[in-house]
């Protein structure tokens, strides 16, 4: 395709990301160095039904004023990305130099929120993501060989996973695998253990989460794999039916290569989904012992006060550089097999 | 088919004449779109305001147990997207700390003269919202369970897990103590029950300083702990409507919930064995302190400052009708504690007013409270699922909120 051509054709979507994507981000940004001005506070009398007294509120008149000389609050510089909250240099500083162990130093860095959010969206992708793509060629596989006349129906049936919205398909397996619920107490009979409660332990509602984060992904990983298994070449495999290769080895040397490219693909946009998990944790009532990134950003903006903007857009720019660190290696493995092709 | 006609037309006809009807609270138009928390007590009184806003408003009321979270960022909008709020002294700071809600001064003396004085909440001499109802959280027990084994109905924390101890090792329930421990709100009001149940005290006084990582802060832990032992394992996904929910299940013999839960569990539906055997008490004390910990609340309506004057003035001839409404509040007098003129109080308000008389605090309406609530939500659930030490968790608790508050311009 000529260049020319390539850029208005690519030019009406290019616009769209620039402007609903690449602005909001670098609006993100900015919020991210500011703080709210300060607020004034004055004590005033306050009656309500159970009597009067002098208690402290915000001087709305000065605050107001002060707001509107900077709409955009007070300049903080990084000072959000380096606060207890986000990457807490001070508090780690302060555990290297008072731990004795490496595991209390550990200890101490996975008790702040957002290494504590890092560890379990980390934890969260590393553990979905390859059983996802096993699963979806697995799947992709199987269904390739059935009959035509079935073939609708079951890949129906294989995409409802994804087809569920996120937030239902969550609640809905939250009360199965409550402790009176049809998987929590089949799994109290089948451990013999009445008191057993996948909700009541961290590690298990973790394995919830992971499980559940393989059955909703699956479907992708299916759909992009059976599109690629149309297009494997029938020649080499006829010739190795010829040559008397197994299934197996058919498989193993002549699809698996022929789709390596798309595993790559799946496996980037698998990181990059669930990198930023946040149904599931809604969903399944996991806050407490799960919490993830988005969900940090999810909890500064619905927290009971006002929106605290600028540690969410600093949660924001931290995902987005924990995004591209993540993908790094898979970029860079994709650019080079397009040089060499090339 | 001539009959059906017929029929359809007399639909037609009484319908229009229904539309063409008065409203009891003379809205004669105006848009009225009130945000609400979602229990009960708060359906009676809506019905009661959608009566009296009549046909010819605009009339719309969105229940969420998340009211909180939505309040800021739809009222700041300019039109705000409700124009009343129904407040608590819990939500009202935050209202108050960005103007989101406005003086009612002019309505009040224009239509409010069937308002008793305590209604009226008044802040540095504006009336800013008005009040309908009080509200605790106390304790609630079955009294055939009680009874059976031969124990007091509890008066001390102490007493309750002895209790609830007692229920557990005779048999009749695996885990007979429940409180709304969901992690997030739920559960930070827990603890400042307790802690205040103690005589702690949240801040350092006349400053947004916090301090809760002391002696009484780690006592107010470890009974939260204690009873989260005695409780359901699945404690930090219970908030007040899953409690209520074991409660009529008959799995829990004692708990400690909102006083309004009277509507729902005291009501014709579910079982009513349960029911007959349900007792409501007084809340407990802690630690050998008089005060009981708990928590006094008083819920009422503010009006949005970004709202057209002639909704706001609508919402407010609506919400006052209900507010005012001596039928309603003795239609249901069981349903909470209406403050309003000529309501006599039903059998179960008693233990609020007992909570009252015995010094309980009200939820403090400070500006950062709020933050401090939020830093309670998160930060407790690593202590009481015993990987953290009581210290630990409320150093967290104080290190979060200074995060917070200085983003916000508090420190």
């Amino acid at each position: 395709m000529p260049h020319r051509t390539f850029f208005w054709f690519f030019f009406p979507s290019g616009l769209a990301m620039l402007l609903f994507i690449g602005l909001p981000i670098i609006s993100s940004f900015f919020q991210s160095l500011h703080i709210e001005p300060e607020q004034i506070l004055m004590e005033v009398e306050k009656c309500d039904p159970f009597g009067c007294k002098t208690e402290t509120k915000v001087d709305i008149e000065a605050t107001t004023k002060l707001q509107e000389e900077q709409p955009l609050g007070r300049f903080n510089g990084l000072g959000t990305y380096g606060d207890r909250n986000h990457l807490a240099f001070e508090e780690i500083k302060e555990a290297w130099i008072n731990s004795s162990s490496i595991a209390e130093f550990t200890d101490i860095l996975l008790n702040l929120p957002f290494y504590k959010a890092l560890l379990f969206t980390l934890t969260f992708c590393f553990a979905v993501t390859p059983p996802v793509v096993v699963l979806g060629f697995i799947v992709a596989l199987s269904v390739n060989t059935i009959t035509k006349s079935l073939k609708g129906p079951t890949i129906f049936g294989v995409i409802l996973p994804m087809i569920v919205t996120p937030l239902i398909g969550s609640l809905v397996l939250f009360w199965m695998i409550d402790a009176k619920g049809i998987l929590g107490s089949f799994i109290q009979f089948l451990f013999d253990d009445p008191n057993l409660s996948l909700k009541s332990s961290s590690q298990l509602t973790w394995i919830t989460l992971i499980i559940y984060g393989i059955w909703h992904n699956t479907p992708f990983a299916f759909v992009v794999f059976y599109a690629a298994l149309q297009t494997v070449p029938q020649d080499p495999i006829e010739a190795a039916i010829i040559d008397g290769a197994s299934r197996y080895e058919r498989v193993r040397h002549i699809v698996i290569p022929h789709l390596y490219p798309v595993a790559t693909f799946i496996i980037l946009i698998c990181l990059m989904d669930n990198f930023r998990v946040l149904e599931p944790i809604i969903g399944f009532a996991a806050e407490g012992v799960a919490q993830s990134l988005s969900w940090m950003i999810y909890n500064d903006l619905r927290s009971e006060n006002k929106m605290l903007f600028g540690s969410a857009g600093a949660t924001s720019m931290l995902t987005i550089i924990g995004v591209a660190i993540l993908l790094t290696p898979v970029l860079i493995r994709t650019w080079r097999e397009f040089r060499t092709e090339r | 088919m001539k009959k059906l006609l017929i029929a359809l037309f007399f639909t037609f006809v009484s319908t229009s004449a229904y539309a063409g009807g008065h409203s009891p609270c003379g809205v004669t138009d105006g848009s009225i779109k009130i945000l609400a928390n979602e229990f009960t007590t708060y359906r009676i009184f809506m019905d009661e305001v959608k009566s009296c806003a009549g046909p010819d408003a605009d009339f719309s009321v969105t229940h969420s147990v998340d009211h909180n979270k939505l309040q800021v960022a739809a009222l700041s909008a300019n039109p705000a997207e409700f124009s009343a709020k129904l407040v608590t002294n819990g939500s009202i700071t935050t209202l108050m700390n960005d103007n989101l809600i406005r003086p009612l001064d002019d309505l009040v003396a224009k239509y409010g003269s069937a308002l008793q004085d305590n209604q009226k909440i008044v802040i540095d001499g504006k009336i800013y919202a008005i009040a309908f109802m009080a509200n605790a959280q106390h304790l609630w027990y079955r009294e055939s369970i009680l009874n059976d084994l031969g124990i007091a109905v509890p008066s001390t924390y102490e007493e309750v897990i002895a209790a609830a101890e007692k229920i557990k090792a005779s048999g009749k329930m695996a885990n007979p103590y429940a409180g709304a421990f969901k992690s997030g709100w739920n559960l930070g009001q827990e603890f400042v029950n307790m802690y205040l149940g103690h005589g702690g005290d949240f801040f350092k006084a006349g400053t947004a300083e916090v301090s809760v990582n002391n002696a009484k802060g780690v006592a107010a832990l470890n009974m939260l702990k204690r009873l989260t032992e005695v409780s359901n394992p699945d404690f930090l996904t219970q908030d007040t409507n899953a409690v209520k929910e074991e409660w009529e299940s008959g799995n829990v013999a004692l708990m400690h919930i909102w006083n309004s839960g009277a509507a729902s569990l005291l009501d014709d539906e579910g079982d009513q064995a349960i029911k007959a055997d349900t007792r409501l008490a007084p809340s407990p004390s802690v630690g050998g302190g008089s005060k009981p910990a708990t928590t006094l609340w008083w819920d009422g309506f503010g009006i949005a400052t970004n709202t057209s004057d002639a909704n706001a003035e609508a919402s407010f001839r609506a919400l006052l009708g209900a507010a005012t409404s001596t039928e309603m509040a003795n239609a249901n007098p069981n349903a909470t504690i209406w403050l309003i003129d000529g309501y006599s109080p039903g059998d179960t308000a008693g233990p609020v007013v007992d909570a009252a008389n015995r010094g309980a605090t009200p939820y403090p309406s400070l500006p950062y409270m709020s933050l401090l609530h939020g830093a309670l939500s998160t930060e407790l659930v690593e202590f009481l699922q015993g990987n953290e030490s009581a210290e630990k968790a409320l150093a967290d608790v104080e290190a979060a909120y200074v995060a917070k508050a200085t983003e916000q311009g508090f420190l």
